[in-house]
């Protein structure tokens, strides 16, 4: 094996995976704010992520620089939250479970195939003309990944803190705690629900512009996003920010081995195999809870 | 649901199922395909409408009864390693016998390995509630589709030839015609009397509330599995004859279609309304009938359409069809006699 002829490849491995996990558990982030304050399970996660790659990339075609594209596709991301809030999620908030699931579902269908008819389904990465370096000989980290990293970073922290210290984000949480509570103390649940999701969707557009800076979108890879995105917070559960980060981080360095192992076609079916991994044990936890309870 | 509703339907579609494909020639494939997708509606609306599990990756099992009645169908007789490696039928050829038998096994194994493979997966997968579920299902079918994909022995990406049909080729498309129709008909007829029975309100009652349900000493677990294997019974059954239809199976486009096939069943059962009997097949027959009339008039926008149907569909019509009927003509459903209970 390669792996244990030239451990600094393993370092290779780590940081690549490490990089494209941080963008993993930004967008897993946003899925657990949605899940955990409003209760909707959003499908359309990963293709939020795949549109905001896309805008980055797209104004990278324009003669804007990608980085420059991240703000412009977070605020781009933010109106779009707001316009989805209000012509779907707003009607199926409190109906059961499934019906925002499939609403969202055909949300997502809708997105990949404008995406697709807008832009073709070749796999596209926006250029962001960094150098590539070299270190411990054979590694290589492009500074471009280096950037991603430390902003993916940054707007996580910038999250928390909006989430802790401003009155909206007060509102916000008050309202995952007691909706009803919330309302009576004069909290306009309805911003605050319209509100979150269109973060929600500005925190997907973040990570979807540094995913096209340093790893490729197609129309269709949204799906797997999404799933990526379930299976970190059915991992961390939702309300545990370290576990969330911690989960990404792991996902990706495994994705990572996993392509580099089985090779690169087992890649959406090892996402798949976590998936399936991480809700048999969850089930498995859940069996000897109610053994104990019982 | 009424006896007189129900009569009233159930004679036209048997007359036209049974005569069209001699009135219509040049649409026999279309119609064929019209009663696989009555079949798909009708067995997802057994997890989604009755039991209220909705199962975005039914359509593994299509994919799994494809490929089981393929490896029966060519296995008795080949080594199917050979087989792929010489890409179907070209130094293979099986005799009048051999094929009919060939069919037949394969299509009763196909429906029967789905099944088992329902059951399977139904005991490590059935803790998972609501959207766990839908989440898990559908992550099996992707998964599914890309791992077949990459498996040699049934010859991966470039797929599998089905034996080639000894008659001619009229023969050949009546025959499936009326097993696809057939298979329809069965599965209609086998839902009925089982939503009639203590296995339908069971379910039932774990569509309207599990842990209630669980604590009147329903078995849920088993009941959820049964029911998925029924489910998964039917839709292998099409899966074998449609792979026999198409001719050749290929992992992504035509076993695992996800995208296409897998969307249609979840799109079609909320049109006609969940939770019916008749709802899936109204669902199917308007659907498949508005698709192949304007399917090509979009100009490939017909897929984000879809995807808009199903959002308006979901938010603005969730009773569908079917529920919109009960609900504006109540009378007609023999719903006025609980009224009448209720005012007592």
């Amino acid at each position: 094996m390669i792996l244990v002829q030239a451990p600094v490849f393993n370092v290779q491995l780590l940081l690549d995976g490490l990089f494209i996990g941080a963008t993993f558990a930004l967008a897993a982030y946003g899925l657990a704010l949605v899940w955990g304050v409003m209760n909707v399970k959003n499908l359309a996660q990963g293709d939020f992520v795949i549109m905001g790659g896309y805008i980055a990339w797209w104004l990278g075609k324009q003669g804007i620089h990608p980085l420059w594209g991240l703000p412009i596709s977070i605020v781009v991301m933010f109106g779009f939250g707001w316009f989805i809030y209000v012509t779907i999620i707003r009607r199926v908030i409190d109906k059961d479970l499934f019906t925002s699931l499939l609403a969202t579902f055909g949300l997502a269908i809708v997105i990949a195939q404008a995406l697709n008819l807008m832009f073709g389904p070749e796999v596209q990465t926006a250029e962001s003309d960094f150098a590539i370096r070299q270190i411990l000989g054979v590694v290589t980290v492009a500074e471009i990944k280096l950037l991603a990293f430390v902003l993916c970073g940054l707007l996580a922290l910038a999250v928390v803190i909006f989430m802790k210290k401003s009155r909206m984000g007060q509102a916000i949480r008050a309202t995952a705690q007691d909706a009803r509570a919330a309302r009576v103390m004069g909290i306009d649940t309805d911003r605050v629900y319209a509100f979150t999701f269109s973060l929600n969707a500005a925190i997907c557009g973040a990570a979807g512009a540094l995913i096209s800076m340093i790893w490729v979108i197609q129309p269709f890879y949204g799906i797997a996003h999404s799933i990526r995105s379930f299976v970190i917070v059915t991992a961390a559960g939702f309300g545990n920010l370290p576990g969330v980060i911690m989960a990404g981080l792991g996902l990706g360095v495994m994705e990572g081995y996993s392509g580099f192992v089985l090779g690169a076609e087992f890649q959406q079916a090892t996402v798949v195999g976590l998936l399936l991994l991480v809700l048999i044990y969850r089930q498995y936890q859940q069996r000897k809870l109610r053994q104990v309870v019982s | 649901m009424n006896k007189n509703f129900s009569f009233k339907l159930h004679f036209p579609i048997l007359v036209f199922g049974l005569v069209a494909p001699f009135v219509f020639p040049g649409l026999q494939l279309q119609i064929a395909t019209l009663w696989v997708m009555v079949l798909f509606a009708l067995t997802w609306d057994i997890m989604g409408g009755q039991m209220g599990y909705n199962s975005l990756g039914n359509i593994f099992f299509f994919g799994v009864g494809m490929y089981t009645s393929v490896l029966f169908q060519v296995g008795q007789f080949a080594e199917i390693g050979a087989y792929t490696a010489a890409h179907g039928g070209d130094n293979f050829t099986f005799t009048n016998a051999q094929y009919y038998q060939g069919l037949v096994i394969g299509i009763i194994m196909s429906g029967v390995v789905a099944a088992i493979t329902a059951a399977m997966l139904g005991w490590t997968v059935f803790g998972l509630r609501g959207p766990y579920f839908a989440i898990g299902t559908l992550g099996i079918a992707i998964a599914a589709g890309e791992l077949m994909g990459t498996w040699e022995w049934v010859g991966a990406g470039s797929g599998i030839s089905v034996p080639v049909f000894p008659g001619s080729a009229e023969a050949r498309s009546l025959l499936f015609y009326f097993l696809c129709f057939g298979a329809a008909v069965l599965t209609f007829v086998t839902l009925q009397w089982i939503y009639k029975t203590r296995f339908g309100l069971a379910v039932n009652a774990i569509r309207d509330d599990e842990e209630k349900a669980e604590a009147m000493g329903i078995h849920t677990v088993r009941y959820k599995t049964v029911a998925w294997s029924i489910s998964a019974f039917f839709v292998g059954i099409s899966g074998a004859l449609f792979g026999n239809i198409t001719g050749i199976i290929e992992p992504l486009e035509v076993a695992f279609p996800t995208v296409t096939f897998g969307i249609f069943m979840v799109a079609m059962t909320l049109l006609g309304g969940k939770g019916t009997l008749w709802g899936p097949v109204l669902g199917a027959i308007l659907f498949h009938t508005l698709k192949e009339v304007t399917w090509t008039y979009f100009l490939g926008w017909q897929w984000v359409a879809l995807g808009v149907l199903i959002i308006i569909n979901v938010v603005y019509f969730q009773q569908g069809i079917m529920g919109w009927l009960i609900e504006r003509f109540p009378e007609k459903f023999g719903i006025v006699v609980e009224e009448k209970e209720a005012t007592r």
